[in-house]
């Protein structure tokens, strides 16, 4: 009886810590999708990450107000997402390479502002976990046994980037300016001759792309780990990039895509807890492999956007 | 009918030569601006760099002993970039090199003459990281897995099996004695490590420094860079050797041909009868191996035993792609690419001394390099195009 109580509260842990781990891949993947629909793969989410949870660290932690500092994360991903429009679309550069120039401004911009303006590893207090609890009353959501402990206790970040799937799918598929980010990612050349601007369509969505990634990147250092540490996305923003291919371009698929990935996360973090018999490096090194694994399985690899990484030129063909 | 100019300035060849010059211009002004802004003195800075790397012996050596990793990767990425793939693998692929050099080295310990051993060490190396990249090869040839994904889940990968294997079965056991249990290998044999310049000068009978020969300037440092005691070793000519094995293998071999046409146009490749995915598994497996080279270089010129797996590719996987861009992905462009990119990576660690500015600088700055010598690229681009179409109109008038 005791046993399978454990067990429930163990279970319980991994998917608590499955959706809060979700969290930063859902804002940088669903905002890499808008890009990516339009024909535009933006590698250097990783690079805006860092700068959205430096910047909006060092905001938290100057002002103490948390909704300036996701603003700020914002405003500076959108900016660095507005600079890789630029490079990709206005001057054609090689969409693959330019992502790695920008990741690596990014790893060395937040390092080099961390070290100038904070010098040591500092603390705030980010968003508060909302346990749903009545107003004056003595319940709280949380209470609720098994689903409560699940699904609430997290922080208004957690939530919003769960929110934003839903309205991603809505924008993508039911609104025009969803049909003008399909059409220019399937085809610019015919997107252009019915009258759409297919530059400014792309720089919308890699620019908005940024905001997310920068939201992404303060949902780790205001939310999440309220702590900044250089390179402290270490990788996530590259499996943001790859959660997109295996959601096959689409918000739903890259939820479940998230959660696979920060579930199978959460369970390796826990058998480090729990000190299973399977080396921690080992444990670490599954998802990457998981990764490779999902992107070899070829199914709907035709939804991928025809146009994905190919610059658009006027009066080409 | 017009007749056609026989003689112009080539204004656009020098343009083209010129843009990788104007990028680093460009990204250090930027550079600068970012330092300003943080209240330091960027002249302050940018002089404490070039005279940390390249006027002093120790700073010169450095530059060159960062230099030959740089070279070993951006040879590889030039293979790789001009066979159409993206290798953005270079650093799980240098961490499978060092680690696999690393078990040979251990397994063969002192048993058999240097020169063999050593051999032995660098081929199994490289064949690892050979494996390395051609794995990501592979799923793109076979599966149509974007490389560029999979290459960077395979970084992932190497740097945890490293630390697997350093604190398990590789760990030394005078870590685990002492129970400090460091993750690190024990030192290799001193018979496996890689002569240094100076060792090659004493052989040859240079043994008086400079101070003793009344050597002055920067004579005198450029005579102790190769005579004096230094780090460098003899990694960086085999760097080199292998980049004008490169540039004859990709210009004068029927692969190297295959390969930098499959890079080029890989449907048309195809129809001349090119098989396509052995081509592109080639390319990223090549890419790979020079990566596994610059490990296993690494490890035998200077480390002399493996550590934690970022910090001996220390970056080098990301920085050879700069350093390939920057020599125009050619093999001998990329020998003064790497050393002014070695050179940055000394000078940002001896700016961090001399100014207190923080070394990772140089990251931000390689990272704006980057973008601004693909995003110049178009010049060049639409100059090739221009004179594709200016050549078809003169067939077509000739034909008119």
């Amino acid at each position: 009886m005791n046993e399978n109580l454990t067990v429930v509260a163990i279970l319980v842990g991994i998917l608590h810590s499955g959706i809060r781990l979700a969290t930063p891949y859902l804002y940088a993947a669903i905002g890499e999708t808008f890009a990516q629909r339009s024909g535009v793969l933006n590698l250097g989410v990783e690079g805006i990450m860092l700068m959205g949870a430096y910047a909006g660290f060092y905001v938290v932690f100057q002002t103490g107000n948390l909704v300036l500092g996701v603003l700020a994360a914002a405003a500076v991903g959108g900016v660095l997402g507005l600079a890789m429009a630029f490079i990709s679309i206005t001057l054609q550069a090689e969409q693959g390479i330019s992502g790695i120039g920008l990741f690596m401004f990014g790893l060395g911009a937040s390092s080099l502002l961390f070290k100038t303006t904070l010098g040591t590893v500092e603390g705030v207090s980010g968003f508060p976990e909302l346990n749903g609890c009545l107003p004056g009353g003595n319940f709280c959501m949380s209470d609720i046994p098994v689903v409560g402990p699940i699904f609430f206790g997290h922080s208004v970040m957690v939530y919003g980037a769960f929110l934003l799937v839903p309205v991603a799918w809505w924008v993508i598929n039911k609104t025009t300016w969803g049909l003008s980010i399909r059409s220019v990612g399937q085809n610019p050349q015919a997107a252009d001759t019915l009258g759409i601007n297919v530059a400014r369509v792309r720089y919308m969505t890699v620019t908005l792309g940024g905001v997310l990634a920068g939201i992404a990147g303060a949902s780790l250092s205001i939310s999440l780990l309220n702590i900044f540490q250089e390179n402290m996305t270490n990788g996530m923003g590259f499996i943001a990039v790859a959660l997109v291919y295996f959601g096959s371009w689409t918000p739903f698929g890259v939820l479940a895509g998230a959660l696979l990935f920060s579930l199978i996360n959460a369970l390796q973090l826990w058998v480090q807890v729990l000190g299973l018999n399977i080396p921690s490096d080992v444990a670490v090194m599954l998802p990457y492999l998981l990764t490779i694994i999902v992107l070899a399985v070829p199914f709907k690899r035709s939804l991928q956007p025809a146009a994905l990484t190919k610059p658009f030129e006027r009066g080409e063909n | 009918m017009q007749k056609r100019r026989t003689f112009s300035f080539p204004i656009g060849k020098v343009i083209d030569l010129s843009l990788p010059l104007v990028a680093v211009i460009g990204a250090l002004l930027i550079g600068a601006l970012i330092l300003f802004l943080l209240h330091k003195n960027p002249i302050e800075a940018y002089t404490a760099m070039f005279a940390g790397a390249f006027t002093t012996k120790n700073g010169l050596a450095d530059t060159l002993v960062k230099a030959t990793p740089l070279l070993f990767v951006g040879l590889g990425i030039a293979i790789a970039f001009r066979g159409g793939v993206i290798n953005i693998g270079a650093e799980g692929q240098l961490i499978a090199g060092a680690l696999f050099t690393t078990w040979v080295g251990l397994t063969i310990g002192d048993s058999m003459p240097g020169w063999l051993g050593i051999t032995l060490c660098i081929a199994g190396g490289t064949l690892m990281g050979g494996i390395w990249g051609a794995i990501p090869g592979y799923l793109k040839a076979k599966l149509n897995v974007n490389e560029i994904l999979s290459t960077v889940m395979m970084n992932q990968i190497a740097i945890q099996i490293g630390f697997y294997l350093l604190r398990g079965p590789m760990i030394d056991p005078a870590e685990v004695a002492a129970g400090t249990n460091i993750p690190h290998s024990a030192r290799l044999a001193k018979s496996l490590d890689l002569p240094r310049f100076t060792d090659i000068a004493k052989a040859l009978g240079f043994t008086q420094s400079a101070k003793k020969l009344g050597m002055e300037g920067f004579g005198a440092q450029l005579y102790g860079l190769f005579v004096e005691p230094t780090r460098l070793h003899i990694g960086l000519l085999i760097a080199i050797v292998m980049a004008i094995l490169v540039y004859i293998f990709l210009w004068r071999t029927t692969i190297g041909y295959r390969i930098r046409a499959v890079g080029l146009n890989p449907a048309a490749s195809r129809y001349a009868g090119i098989n396509v995915s052995r081509y592109v598994m080639l390319s990223m497996g090549l890419s790979g191996a020079f990566a596994g080279m610059a490990g296993s270089i690494e490890i035998l010129g200077l480390h002399h035993r493996m550590f934690e797996p970022l910090s001996v590719s220390a970056g080098y996987g990301f920085s050879g792609i700069v350093a390939a861009l920057f020599g125009k992905l050619h093999p001998l462009g990329a020998i003064p690419s790497s050393i002014l990119f070695g050179g940055l990576l000394v000078g940002g660690d001896k700016m961090q001394r001399a100014v207190q500015i923080p070394q990772v600088m140089v990251t931000a700055v390689l990272g704006l390099v980057v973008l601004f010598v693909v995003g110049t690229d178009i010049w060049s681009r639409r100059r090739a195009n221009q004179r594709i179409a200016d050549s078809t109109e003169t067939e077509a008038e000739a034909v008119a």
